[in-house]
């Protein structure tokens, strides 16, 4: 029969059981909006936890001096002194997968103001700092590159400094002036509150200036720098990123190739492959709960069709009789538990978008509805009508005319 | 004449239980194009079983049929369909139209499974054949919506609408009044005239009257096989009925 007749038929056929085959539709109608909202779910979990890690700094590069080996007695990391300034202009200018750098010197001090005091930490930084910590002026603002050219005694500082020197965390110490080590520095901006870090440590107990600030003022002018901190162009490439990095120092401090390098490379993006892969484990979690929903759904279809199918024994005969051969019947049955999964796929398909909206909208959770997820649920739809179809039109393919006009 | 069905030694045993039922018991029987059969018999004569395997919707257990010069026995399943589609037309007792499914839709089925009807061709085809059986004002309507007589038109304009070549007729009067039996056979006697070989089974002696020849079935045999001396002609026993019912309201 042609494949329009068959069509027809199908439709007529559905059309006269409105209500059931509607019931029979919602099973995969559910099943493929669930499915759809799960994994934009999910996909939005992924790429919110995802993007969080980042603002941590996932594809941050930070670059160590080496392990000092004196005489057989290793001094531990960070030991020796071994970067120097220039290496960060070097790397600055001859590393294309290198977007943002600055150096870090960082110091132990004691800061005072008025009777308070209080050991905090300071960072020398450049302004590519920020950027690369994602970090943010809560009140005043930041330095400029002409403080740093200048050394100009100017800083930045953590809530928590601002809690122990001035007693209370929102009030707004700009202008104020903090001795640091004996020189007067001039409080112009405070870092937005970022809490605790992964591990536990207080990332507001902290204090900024730039660069040659503290290089000069606080670390007796050495041309060396505690470490490097830079962001590669793509998460993806920070493997590639550190091997340039690596063969631009190693030809910088003149290594032998039989020579360990001074130097340590480290960046993030192991914590983010751990968070991408429980986020990972979540969705297809989600996912699986409703794929069974769709299963369920299919389910139905063949129940339906196997209720049809004895309902309309006579018919079958009748059909049988005046020529259907056993593929005619087959394809009749098979067509319409395909309408059915597939109609039932689109209205499916149309209210998880609308679901997922939803759930992003009220719900304030983040959303990422991809086509993957979308043609994944259809097909899989489409699948499940042709499964659960077979078994009822086969039946139904497999009756003798005779006994099947003689039902009763 | 030329032959048109031949059957040589048919049987067909059934098996219930323990018990071999022979339903048919080497029946051998010739029939000749433009013939018109009428079958009858007790029940569990054998005449259904035998008219269900001369309508290819059944298998013999042995024996030989030919039906138009084509060997029946063995072949499968899909060869036999396309057997009754293009040789066959069936009209039954409970005519056997789908429900909810207008009559010219009923009449268009069996093109719906012949591969040579053109898909635009099916409609004035089945217009055609509802003519011929004088329901063209009719097409429309649903099997619930026609009276028993009207649905055995239905079902006699499907069986034509492929132009077979045998028509097969499992008691087509079983559920109609007298008159509309006379109508049936009136519609049968002109297609037989047009040259198409009908079967007919029937267990009412007066419609076998309109048949060319009867055939008798006792156990599973053919025990008579007569041609009709007086044949009657359906159009004038239509007549017949009809000036008595006029004259009543006088007498």
């Amino acid at each position: 029969m042609r494949i329009l007749n068959l069509l027809k038929l199908a439709y007529r056929s559905l059309n006269r059981n409105k209500l059931r085959t509607f019931l029979t539709m919602l099973g995969i109608i559910i099943g493929v909006a669930s499915v759809i909202a799960m994994l934009a779910i999910g996909e939005g979990s992924n790429q919110n936890i995802k993007a969080s890690v980042a603002s941590l700094g996932t594809n941050s590069i930070m670059i160590f001096p080496g392990t000092a080996n004196q005489g057989g007695v290793r001094q531990g990391a960070s030991s020796t002194q071994t970067i120097k300034l220039e290496d960060v202009g070097a790397i600055a200018t001859r590393c294309d997968l290198i977007n943002h750098i600055s150096p870090v010197d960082q110091k132990r001090v004691q800061a005072v103001y008025g009777s308070q005091n209080w050991s905090t930490t300071i960072l020398g930084v450049k302004n590519d700092y920020f950027i690369i910590r994602s970090l943010t002026i809560a009140k005043g603002s930041s330095f400029t590159t002409s403080d740093d050219r200048a050394a100009a005694k100017v800083c930045l500082v953590g809530v928590t400094v601002v809690l122990n020197l001035f007693g209370d965390e929102n009030m707004n110490p700009v202008g104020q002036i903090i001795r640091i080590h004996s020189i007067p520095v001039k409080i112009i901006g405070i870092l937005t509150k970022m809490g605790q870090n992964t591990f536990g440590q207080d990332q507001d107990d902290i204090i900024i200036s730039p660069f040659s600030t503290v290089q000069k003022r606080m670390m007796s002018s050495t041309p060396y720098v505690n470490s490097i901190l830079a962001s590669g162009i793509s998460e993806d490439q920070i493997g590639d990123a550190v091997d340039e990095i690596t063969s631009l120092l190693r030809e910088n401090h003149k290594l032998a190739p039989s020579d360990d390098n001074d130097f340590t490379v480290r960046t993030q993006s192991d914590i983010s492959n751990i968070f991408g892969t429980i986020s990972k484990v979540m969705t297809i979690l989600l996912a699986s709960i409703a794929g069974i929903s769709l299963l369920v759904g299919g389910i139905g279809i063949m129940n339906i069709m196997l209720v049809s199918v004895t309902e309309r024994t006579r018919e079958i005969g009748i059909r049988m009789a005046i020529g259907a051969k056993g593929r005619d019947v087959l394809m009749q049955f098979m067509i319409e538990s395909i309408v059915i999964s597939f109609i039932g796929g689109l209205i499916g398909i149309l209210l998880g978008i609308v679901a997922s909206w939803l759930v992003g909208k009220f719900g304030g959770w983040p959303i990422v509805i991809t086509l993957s997820s979308i043609i994944l649920s259809f097909v899989f739809s489409a699948a499940i009508g042709l499964f659960f179809g077979w078994y009822p039109a086969r039946k139904a393919a497999a009756l003798n005319p005779i006994d099947a006009l003689r039902y009763e | 004449m030329e032959n048109l069905i031949s059957v040589k030694d048919l049987t067909k045993t059934y098996r219930t239980g323990d018990v071999d039922v022979h339903a048919l018991n080497s029946v051998s029987l010739n029939i000749n194009k433009g013939e018109f059969v009428a079958i009858s018999g007790a029940s569990g004569s054998g005449k259904s079983t035998f008219m269900n395997i001369l309508g290819c919707l059944d298998t013999p257990t042995s024996g030989s049929y030919s039906m138009d010069g084509l060997d029946v026995p063995g072949r499968n399943k899909n060869e036999l369909a396309e057997l009754r589609n293009s040789k066959f037309g069936f009209v039954f007792q409970s005519f056997y139209l789908l429900p909810r499914t207008s009559a010219r839709e009923n009449v268009e089925l069996p093109m719906l499974y012949n591969k040579k009807v053109l898909s635009n061709e099916m409609e004035e085809k089945a217009l055609n054949a509802l003519k011929s059986v004088g329901l063209a004002d009719r097409a429309g309507s649903m099997p619930n919506q026609l009276s028993g007589g009207q649905q055995q038109r239905v079902a006699i304009a499907r069986a034509l609408v492929n132009d077979p070549v045998i028509i097969m007729a499992d008691e087509p009067t079983g559920n109609l009044d007298s008159r509309t039996s006379y109508e049936i056979m009136e519609i049968f006697q002109k297609l037989n005239d047009n040259g198409i070989t009908i079967v007919m089974v029937t267990h009412e002696p007066d419609i076998a009257q309109f048949a060319k020849s009867n055939i008798l079935f006792k156990d599973g045999k053919i025990i008579a096989n007569n041609p009709v001396k007086e044949r009657k002609n359906a159009t004038e026993e239509l007549k017949k009925i009809a000036e008595p019912a006029e004259e009543k309201p006088a007498s």
